[in-house]
């Protein structure tokens, strides 16, 4: 075994050296692993980093408490009198002065204009009570001041100032008929509230004619039981008819569609893309492989062994995949990680997101880049192994 | 009387192009001395060549024996073959064959990464083969910075750095001048007489085969008589 490990580290060594004569294939070979890596782990940092916000929103104590039915909070509705029966129903926390932590809120879409497009784009204006924000445990204002109760007031949240128009703190911006101040700017922890615009509620029902009208009930659990506790009360209850979600659960499954729709589209692109590599890297090493067809059997008739040149060849493949998915991966992380994007989101408004090219994509890019190149590798690696000697002696 | 090394026995070879089969040589019988020198001449096509490459096990008779030293390498493995070639024959090619992204020495030393010799006394071997063949200052050289005359003495101390009892030599002096051409011979001269190596040589050359202590001529696959 020593003989034929040590044979192969002398040969690649060989191999690798007589790299800089071909810079012109290996090139192509590189380049081309390298955009296979690059376009995978783009796409797929786009669909990570949707689903870091989206699951990065929501906390397992909290409920958001939805009809029956509804898979977003746009398709839901309730009565200011159901909206009580469920801020009091039992397993559900209360503060140091015994009120109930629950918020009702609205979800409306309304229209801004994309920073980066200059298009309108819808944008979630959320209608919140005060105990929205504590419901909120990563809430911070970051600019301005809250907004004012009973006011055409809002704040946004950090994604949406940085993608949409005019919601710069002291602007004010028009939403159909009615004039808003935007007081302030507000973080929560990069999840998906920071793509909202919040209002309070009652505002919010008389700027648009919703009358006493909500679309979710959020409510902090009372305790690892608070939603068995709430489930049970309400299912019991006749004059509404709900589904109680933990917040986590929900934008979890939200975030699932529209992810796995980039995968969809980014998966077939690699795939293509990984095929094209192949023979990018085939290409490269059956040149190679031909170009020292000689010095190939002169180290054979040397002594040296035939798997020990094929494993050879493969490794010199392997490692110019390898360069060529660090330089992609390199590129991918450079230009896209922490780029901040929006997409249309489950309840059909922006969702301002970060690709994420993590470690775990880098590692997937990097190992896909070696499979390309030990696919590529094969048969020009055989065909280094068993050429006959005799005749590639002869060849100039 | 010298011990005989190589033995041939009814070695014929024959070659497929495409359905028809081709005789390349035919009921060779011959006995190489150790410490021979000979000369193995013939037209182009002849099988000179090829004879060569059967004695040094690149290939394998499609009939008859090979033996070498009392082994019969015609039977083995390619595997076998490889690691016999290794420690038995030495190549001297007409173009040199040394590789160009090395340098002088490290071309040498490729046969040695085939021993378990340590890294100083492959170094040693090394720097003997080329004090031996008049390159030692050249160590450092690269192909490309060498003549043809050095270049082919560097190949001659790459066959020589493992001290293998037999010398190939296929047209050693087939792209060098008459000078340096007479230098080369001289110097396989020299290892043949002073370091008892067996050498076995094709070439057109008859200046050349002048240096081999007897001459066979080979013509369409078989062996003629002997020129001493």
């Amino acid at each position: 075994m020593f003989g034929w490990l040590t044979q192969t580290a002398a040969l690649a060594a060989l191999n690798l050296r007589s790299l800089p004569r071909r810079p012109g294939t290996a090139a192509v070979a590189m380049s081309g692993i390298a955009a296979l890596t690059g376009v995978f782990a783009g796409v797929l940092s786009m669909a990570t980093g949707f689903e870091k916000t989206m699951s990065g929103s929501g906390q397992e104590n909290v409920a958001l408490v939805l009809r029956s039915g509804a898979t977003a909070e746009l398709n839901s509705r309730f009565s200011g009198e159901q909206a009580d029966i469920v801020r009091y129903a039992p397993g559900i926390a209360r503060d140091v002065d015994g009120d109930p932590e629950v918020s009702a809120e609205l979800f409306w879409v309304v229209n801004a204009l994309s920073k980066s497009s200059g298009a309108e784009a819808n944008v979630a204006l959320r209608g919140i009570q005060p105990p929205g924000y504590g419901l909120r445990n990563n809430y911070r204002l970051a600019e301005g001041r809250p907004f004012t109760p009973g006011r055409f007031e809002l704040i946004a949240g950090r994604g949406a100032r940085n993608q949409f128009a005019g919601l710069e703190p002291g602007r004010t911006i028009r939403f159909g008929k009615t004039e808003w101040l935007v007081t302030g700017v507000f973080e929560d922890g990069g999840s998906v509230f920071e793509s909202e615009l919040w209002c309070d509620v009652n505002v919010l029902q008389s700027a648009y004619q919703l009358g006493n009208g909500y679309q979710a009930v959020r409510a902090r659990l009372d305790g690892a039981d608070g939603r068995a506790r709430l489930e049970e009360a309400l299912a019991g209850e006749q004059r509404l008819s709900v589904d109680v979600w933990s917040e986590r659960e929900f934008y979890a499954e939200q975030a699932e569609d529209t992810a796995t729709l980039i995968r969809l589209i980014g998966i077939p692109i690699s795939v293509l893309m990984a095929i094209g590599a192949v023979f990018a890297a085939l290409n490269a090493m059956h040149a190679s492989i031909v170009a020292r067809a000689r010095e190939l059997a002169t180290l054979r008739a040397l002594g040296f062994g035939s798997f020990p040149t094929a494993l050879a060849a493969l490794l010199e493949s392997v490692t110019l995949a390898f360069l060529g998915g660090v330089l992609g991966c390199a590129v991918a992380w450079l230009a896209l990680n922490g780029f901040q994007a929006s997409t249309l989101g489950a309840s059909f408004s922006q969702v301002v997101f970060n690709f994420a090219v993590t470690p775990d994509l880098l590692a997937q890019g990097i190992t896909a880049a070696l499979v390309v190149g030990l696919v590529g590798g094969a048969f020009p690696a055989a065909r280094a192994a068993t050429a006959r000697v005799t005749v590639a002696l002869r060849e100039l | 009387m010298a011990e005989q090394l190589i033995r041939l026995t009814d070695v014929g070879k024959n070659y497929r192009k495409g359905r028809e089969a081709v005789r390349v040589l035919d009921g060779i019988n011959l006995g190489i001395d150790k410490g021979d020198f000979v000369g193995l001449m013939g037209p182009s096509g002849s099988g000179k060549t090829t004879l060569l490459n059967l004695l040094g096990g690149l290939d394998k008779p499609s009939q008859g024996t090979i033996e070498v030293d009392g082994k019969v390498v015609s039977a083995l493995s390619q595997g076998a073959l490889a690691k016999w070639r290794s420690g038995n024959i030495g190549f001297v090619f007409q173009f040199y064959n040394l590789l160009p992204v090395l340098s002088a020495a490290r071309n040498v030393a490729l046969p040695l990464l085939l021993t378990s010799l340590p890294a100083s006394r492959r170094k040693q071997h090394v720097n003997t083969a080329l004090r031996l063949v008049g390159l030692a200052e050249r160590a450092s050289h690269y192909p490309r910075e060498l003549s043809g005359g050095q270049e082919q003495r560097v190949a001659i101390a790459r066959a020589i750095v493992s001290d293998p009892p037999i010398l190939l030599c296929d047209e050693p002096t087939g792209d060098l001048d008459r000078s340096t051409a007479d230098e080369i011979m001289a110097l396989l001269q020299q290892l043949n007489r002073d370091y008892g190596k067996t050498i076995v040589m094709v070439t057109h050359d008859p200046r050349a085969a002048s240096y081999a202590h007897r001459v066979l001529h080979l013509d369409k696959g078989e062996l003629g008589a002997a020129q001493q």
